[in-house]
Parts: structure tokens; sequence; C-alpha cells
């Protein structure tokens, strides 16, 4: 017993190992990579992938997957620069796209288990949809007259003791979730889907209930995430957050979160989202082709995912 | 084809399943394998069939020691198994079932269809029975879908043929048919080990018995030279009143009442009551609707109608949720599939029902949960190294104690159990039955369903017997016996 906990642990730190030797390996090449200031701005930007990352791993810890993520993104973050370029006060515009990308994710969720679709198709759709309703209502252009709000621009750009807001906005959302997964009845019951469904809904769990609720709850952290981004753009983009849902769910796969659902840690998802930051930033520093380093990224999360097959 | 296996041993994880069995086939013999669940049969024949490898002991083939390496190998020598959950692709039709892997093909390398299609008749027609090669599996019954199988295995020209509990799923004409083809093939000199619970079978059907028990070889006899008394004695090796620990509670008023439940096409106008205190006994024989009579008041089935009450007051039960808040629980069936997060510690098991119990404002209360899931491992006799023991090491009937442990502290007022001690040692299915008896003794209703006669004869205050989705009848503990519940079961009337 102790022995299995032992390797689990090793095994569990798998992709801890690889940060740390990712961050050490571009660290010496690169002199400019290894500064206080560039390891800020390589976390403000892994807060919006990391926002993301965390609500699609309860999601794919039920045994589910959410797609729709970049374009719950556009759509929430649109409808904010839409209704706050109509003269709606700054702070409610936010708090309504928070809202709105709830009920988006919670459309997606009611999909899933009242259409009973595949996961990967209700999301699929929805990812359609809401990426074609955002490009109606922006009639395919930018929305960039949001005036100069202090509240809008805190969220993105602040600082507070030197630490940016995404990033303390992130350390929150995650100390959040760990308290929510590991702590918490409705936690039990997102790892009891996706372990076995079955056995849980005999079990008196809520199966349809609890997946609505992670969709809703992916939806909020997509929202979340786009208004930072409003926030540092300034302006809303038709095509903004296009393809999110990659870099989300390859952080929960380095993370060691398994795909078919019930097992994975929302700290593995945490490493998966540095990982993938780091990979970004350092490779753009020691000035790799984009072309390459998507090649690099793929294969990286190969590894880290063939590594964790031996489990 | 002659058959010696001789002593083989057999563990897994350190659990002895195989302690020096074996048994001798005769060409052309029907030989009945019989012993408890558990005792080690379809674990025999797996090693003879190359599925598992044995750790000691000789497989004597006419004369040469063998040892397939997997069934391929076991049934191009012709030994065929033919297990008892049936290996069937339902979206199949019956020809493509039958060359699955096996297609003829022409030499543009493309499926023959046409001459699949003759063989395939050819077979059928061989056995006896009316399938067309066209038709879906899906659309047999099961007793059709135990004839392609039994095809199956002449197709590949079988000298022994293995069947494991072949007649459990059958009606009685089935079954019937089925003794036909199994006669005429030993006819043919085609040898049969026939694995079955149901002695009255045996006694008709078989030349020999060879009885197992907690893995070791017993005795082989003739049919004519033995009874059933004779083999129930030599399968538990001791008298029957043991096994099943007495109990003496006094039975309360109705607990849990059931007026007219139906659903469509499954089961209709069930109506029954249980007793608090009481052991609610129900047989059946396989696909009789047992399971989905207790799925439906569990609220597991949708489109059901017709009326539950619980201690005189009517209850809806419209999901699992809703009926487990109206003080229902439900052992199920399959502990693997619909009982244990089997990835998963004891605790967490063990939580998962009693969720409510453990939190306050949804916050997981640690050392709660710890004391509850330590109170289940002992007052259960759960063998584990700890809470954090994953389900899936642990053994059968440890495995079904943690099911128990799941169910019993959320105080169920109606605890239903549907085939509590399947695939579980003798030592703890004891076990089981103390908590069962526990439970009856703290005023709990309980229903249990089981395929296994003596265990619901031992267990039951009155046995309900359900055919093809009817109540047949409930009969008490003085009119039960094996004959009565299989007359009931099979159609028949008890006072012809």
């Amino acid at each position: 017993m102790n022995k299995q906990k032992t390797i689990n642990k090793i095994q569990d730190m798998g992709a801890l190992i690889a940060l740390v030797l990712l961050v050490i390996v571009i660290g010496v090449i690169s002199p400019e990579f290894r500064t206080v200031g560039n390891f800020l701005s390589l976390l403000r930007q892994s807060s919006i992938n990391g926002l993301i990352a965390f609500g699609m791993t309860a999601v794919i810890l039920t045994g589910g997957i959410d797609l729709s993520v970049g374009s719950v993104l556009a759509l929430s973050t649109a409808l904010c620069a839409g209704l706050i370029a109509n003269g709606m006060p700054v702070g409610a515009a936010m708090l309504l796209a928070l809202v709105i990308g709830t009920g988006l994710g919670l459309i997606s969720g009611i999909l899933v288990t009242k259409g009973r679709l595949q996961p990967f198709i209700a999301t699929l759709v929805t990812m359609t949809v809401y990426r074609g309703l955002t490009m109606i209502y922006m009639d395919g252009k930018p929305i960039s007259n949001l005036g100069d709000s202090f509240t809008l621009k805190v969220v993105g750009k602040g600082n507070f003791y030197h630490i940016p807001i995404p990033v303390i906005l992130f350390i929150l959302i995650f100390v959040l979730f760990m308290f929510i997964l590991e702590k918490t009845t409705f936690g039990r019951r997102v790892y009891a889907t996706g372990s076995n469904a079955q056995a849980a809904r005999l079990a008196g769990v809520n199966i349809q209930r609890t997946k609505m609720a992670v969709y809703a709850i992916s939806g909020a952290m997509a929202a979340l995430s786009g208004l930072i981004l409003l926030s540092r753009l300034g302006s809303a983009q038709p095509n903004l957050g296009d393809g999110y849902e990659l870099d989300a769910i390859a952080s929960v796969a380095l993370g060691g979160t398994s795909m078919n659902g019930g097992r994975g840690r929302i700290w593995g998802t945490f490493v998966g989202v540095l990982i993938i930051a780091v990979l970004n930033n350092g490779l753009n520093i020691l000035g790799v082709s984009s072309y390459y380093q998507d090649v690099v990224k793929g294969i990286v999360i190969l590894i880290a995912v063939l590594s964790d097959r031996k489990r | 084809m002659q058959i010696e296996m001789r002593g083989i041993n057999k563990s897994f994880g350190g659990n002895a399943v195989l302690k020096n069995a074996g048994f001798l086939l005769d060409h052309g013999e029907i030989h009945a394998l019989m012993g408890e669940n558990g005792a080690g049969k379809s674990t025999l024949m797996k090693i003879l069939t190359g599925v598992y490898t044995k750790d000691a002991g000789q497989v004597i083939v006419d004369g040469q020691e063998v040892c397939y390496k997997n069934p391929q190998e076991a049934e191009k020598a012709g030994i065929v198994f033919i297990h008892q959950e049936l290996n069937v692709l339902f979206d199949l039709t019956v020809e493509e079932n039958m060359f699955l892997g096996k297609e003829i093909r022409n030499r543009f390398g493309i499926c023959d269809k046409k001459a699949m299609r003759a063989e395939v008749k050819k077979i059928l027609d061989r056995l006896g029975v009316k399938i067309s090669p066209e038709q879906k599996m899906s659309e047999l019954s099961v007793g059709q879908q135990q004839m392609i199988e039994i095809a199956k295995a002449l197709m590949v020209d079988a000298k022994v043929i293995i069947m494991d509990e072949p007649t459990a799923a059958l009606t009685q004409s089935e079954t019937e048919v089925l003794f036909q083809v199994i006669n005429s093939l030993r006819k043919k000199g085609v040898s049969i080990v026939y694995i079955s619970h149901r002695m009255e079978e045996i006694f008709q059907l078989c030349d020999r018995i060879t009885v197992l028990r907690d893995g070791a070889y017993i005795d082989t006899k003739r049919i004519a030279d033995t009874d059933m008394n004779d083999v129930v004695k030599m399968m538990i090796g001791r008298e029957i009143g043991e096994r099943y620990p007495s109990r003496n509670v006094k039975i309360g008023e109705v607990a849990l009442k059931v007026e007219n439940l139906t659903c469509p096409g499954v089961f209709k106008n069930v109506s029954f009551e249980v007793h608090a205190g009481e052991v609610l006994g129900v047989s059946g024989l396989m696909g009789a609707g047992r399971t989905e009579i207790m799925q439906a008041i569990f609220g597991n089935m949708p489109h059901v109608t017709g009326k539950i009450s619980l201690y005189g007051k009517e209850i809806q039960n419209h999901s699992p949720e809703q009926a487990m808040r109206n003080g229902l629980g439900f052992i199920t069936e399959d502990r693997k599939t619909e009982g244990l997060m089997l990835e998963e510690s004891i605790r967490k098991n063990i939580s998962l029902a009693n969720l409510g119990r453990i939190s306050r404002h949804g916050v997981i209360n640690k050392k709660e949960e710890q004391d509850l899931v330590k109170k289940g491992i002992e007052e259960l006799h759960i063998k584990c190294f700890g809470p954090e023991h994953e389900s899936n090491n642990l053994s059968g009937g440890n495995q079904q104690k943690v099911v128990f442990a799941k169910w019993i502290y959320t105080d169920p007022k109606v605890l239903i159990l549907d085939e509590p001690t399947r695939g579980v040692d003798i030592g703890a299915k004891k076990e089981i039955y103390h908590i069962i008896n526990d439970l009856a003794a703290k005023g709990v209703a309980v229903i249990m369903v089981s395929s296994e006669l003596p265990e619901v004869l031992g267990m039951a205050d009155r046995i309900m017997v359900v055919r093809e989705g009817l109540v047949r009848g409930v009969l008490s503990k003085e009119e039960a016996n094996q004959e009565n519940i299989m007359i009931l079961a099979t159609g028949g009337n008890l006072n012809e």
C-alpha cells in the first residue's frame, strides 16, 4: 500500500518534473527567460488558458468534454463589449457577461443530459452556433469604443503589490477549484459521475444535474477568461478565443486527468497550464518559428500522455 | 475425444481458486460438472480451453499432454467453450456472427456471402432449428442465440463442447429443444461438459457427475449410482442447516406495498408486500423480470405505472435519488458495473451513498467520513489495508461487503438485494447472511432476489416466484421447496 502510494506520488509528480526540467533547460539557454518580469508575464499569459482549463477539468472528470469554450468566450465578451459601448455600467456588463457565459455552458449541459447527445457532438454544435452568433452580433467587425473605465482596465492590466490581477484571479480560482473538487459533496459527485455513472446514479447521485453544473462552470470560466482578454486588448474581436479549447484540453491531459473521466487532480491541470505557458513563452523567446512551436508542443503532450499511460 | 485433468492448481493474487482439481471426460458422454458458485467449475474449464494458465497439474487429451495457450488453440483441437454470457454481436446477422473472423473469401479477397449462407443453413438444418442466416442476432430469442453458439461449435467440428449454465435463460420448450440437440450430438460421438445448478436437468440428461468443492475434486459418480441428496452433500460437504444462520425476528407491520406495478413489455401488474423484519425471497429464471421489477421500485426504470407505498403512505420513486430519500436501498446484481467505482478507494465508495450524512452545507467533514468508513470496515469485517484500499483489488466477497456498508448506514427502511452472494466464496456468503439477519432484526424489510434456490429457501420468510414478468405466486416457508418454486418459475401450476 505504502509502496503503491509512493509510486503513485512519483507518477503524479511526472508533470511537475517535466515543468521544472523545461524551465531549467530554457532558462539555461536564454537569460531573457529567467527574469522576474518574464515569469510574471508568463503567469499572466497562462491565466487565460488556466481559467478555461480548470472548467475543462471539471467537465472531463465527469467523462465529458467542452469544445465550446472558445466560442463561449467570444460571444460573452462580444455581448459585454456591446453593452459597454451602448452605455451600460462596466461592472454590471461584466457581471452579466459571467451570467451569459454560465448560461451558454448550461445549454451545452442540457444538450448532453436532456438531449442525450455525446458531449463531443453537443459542444461541437454549441461551439459552431455560438461562433456564428458572435459574428452576426458583431457583423464581423471588432467593438472597440469601450471608453476608459478603471474597472475594465484593472481586470487585465492591474497589479496588486506588483502581482498582475489576472495571476491573482488564476491562483484564487485554482484554490477554489481545489476546495470544490476535493472537499465538497459536489466534487465527490463529479468524480463519481465520471468513475461509474450507473453506480453513482444508483447511489442517489443526480447525474444530470452534476453534468449540467460542470458545463455551466466551464462556461463561466470561459467568460471570466474572456473578460481578462477584453480588458487587456481594450476591444472585442469576433475571432477571439478561437482554438482555445485545444490548449485547455492539452493542459488537462498533461496534468494526468483521464479523458474517460473519474481520475485526475486540479493541481495536475495547474502544472499542465504552466507547461503550455512555458513552452509558448520560452519557444518565442528562443526565436523558434511558430510552425516548429506547434510540432514541439505536440511532441511534449505526446510524451506526457504516453508516460501517464503506464499507470 | 477423451480428456483427463489431474492435480490442477490455480490461484489469483494469493487466493487459491483450484486446489488439486480435475476430472475425466470420456468419448461421447454428457458429463455434469457441479459445485457451488466459486467451487471452481468455470475456472477449471477456462484452464482447459487456454483462457487461464494453470499453476500446476496436467491436462491430457487422448493420451497426449497438452497446454493450450488460448481459446483459439483449444478450438483448433476441437474443444469449444460456450460461455454463460453469450458471445454475440447483436447488430450483425446470424451468418456474420457465425463466420466472424473466419469469413469465407473468394479469390479477390471479398466475402463470399453465398457460400457462407449455404454453410450456415447446412449446420442449422443439422441442428433441426429454423433460423434464417440473414436474421439479425438481436431478433432472436436467447434460446435461439444459444443454438447459434452451438452451431458455431459444430462449424469448427468440435469434439468436446463445454456449456456453462446453458438453460439459465431458456424457457421450458427451448430447454427441450436444447436437450434433443445435445442428445443427438452425443450419438455422433461429441462429448459434452455440462455445467449447471439444476439438479433435475442433470439427472435427466447426463451420464456422469463430477463434483468440485472449494476448488478441489470431490468425486465422480454415474447418474444411476447416485441421487440428488447425495450430490448436494458432496457439493456442500456438510448439512444444509448450518449454511443459513437462523433468525429469530418478530415480523412487524407491512413496510413496503407494491400494487399493480407495470412496465409495458417487461412486467405486468406486480403486486406484493414486505413486512418490517421480514426477508422476502424472489425467485425466477434468468430474464423473468425480477431485476427489472426491483429497478422499477428503486426508480431506475422509465415508463412504470402502479402504486408504491411505504408504511401506508404512497411514495413516488421516479429516480434512485428520490427512492433513497424515501428510505429505500438497493444492492444491485452486478457490483462491478452498478455497485462500485472500481478504481476508487473503499472510503469513496462507502461515503458516496452517505454524502448527506457526512457533510454540512455541501462540505465534507473529513473526520465523520473516516469514522463512518472505519465503522463499516470493522462491523462488516472487510479485509483490506484500510480505507484507501482500491476496490478493484478486493476479493468478490469483500467488494460485496463494501457495497453493503455503503447502504446499511443510509438506514434504509427497505433494502432490496439483487443476487447478494453472486461470485462470493462460502465463508463470505455466511457473513453476508448474518448481515441480512442483523438488518431484519433491526426492522428493515429485506427483498432478496436470488437465482440460488437453496439460498432463497434457507434465508427467506416467504418466496415470491416471477415468470415472464408476472408474479406466479408467493409461497410461505411451509409451502416452499425447490420443486414448487421450479414448477411456478417454469409456468406450471401447483395444484395439478
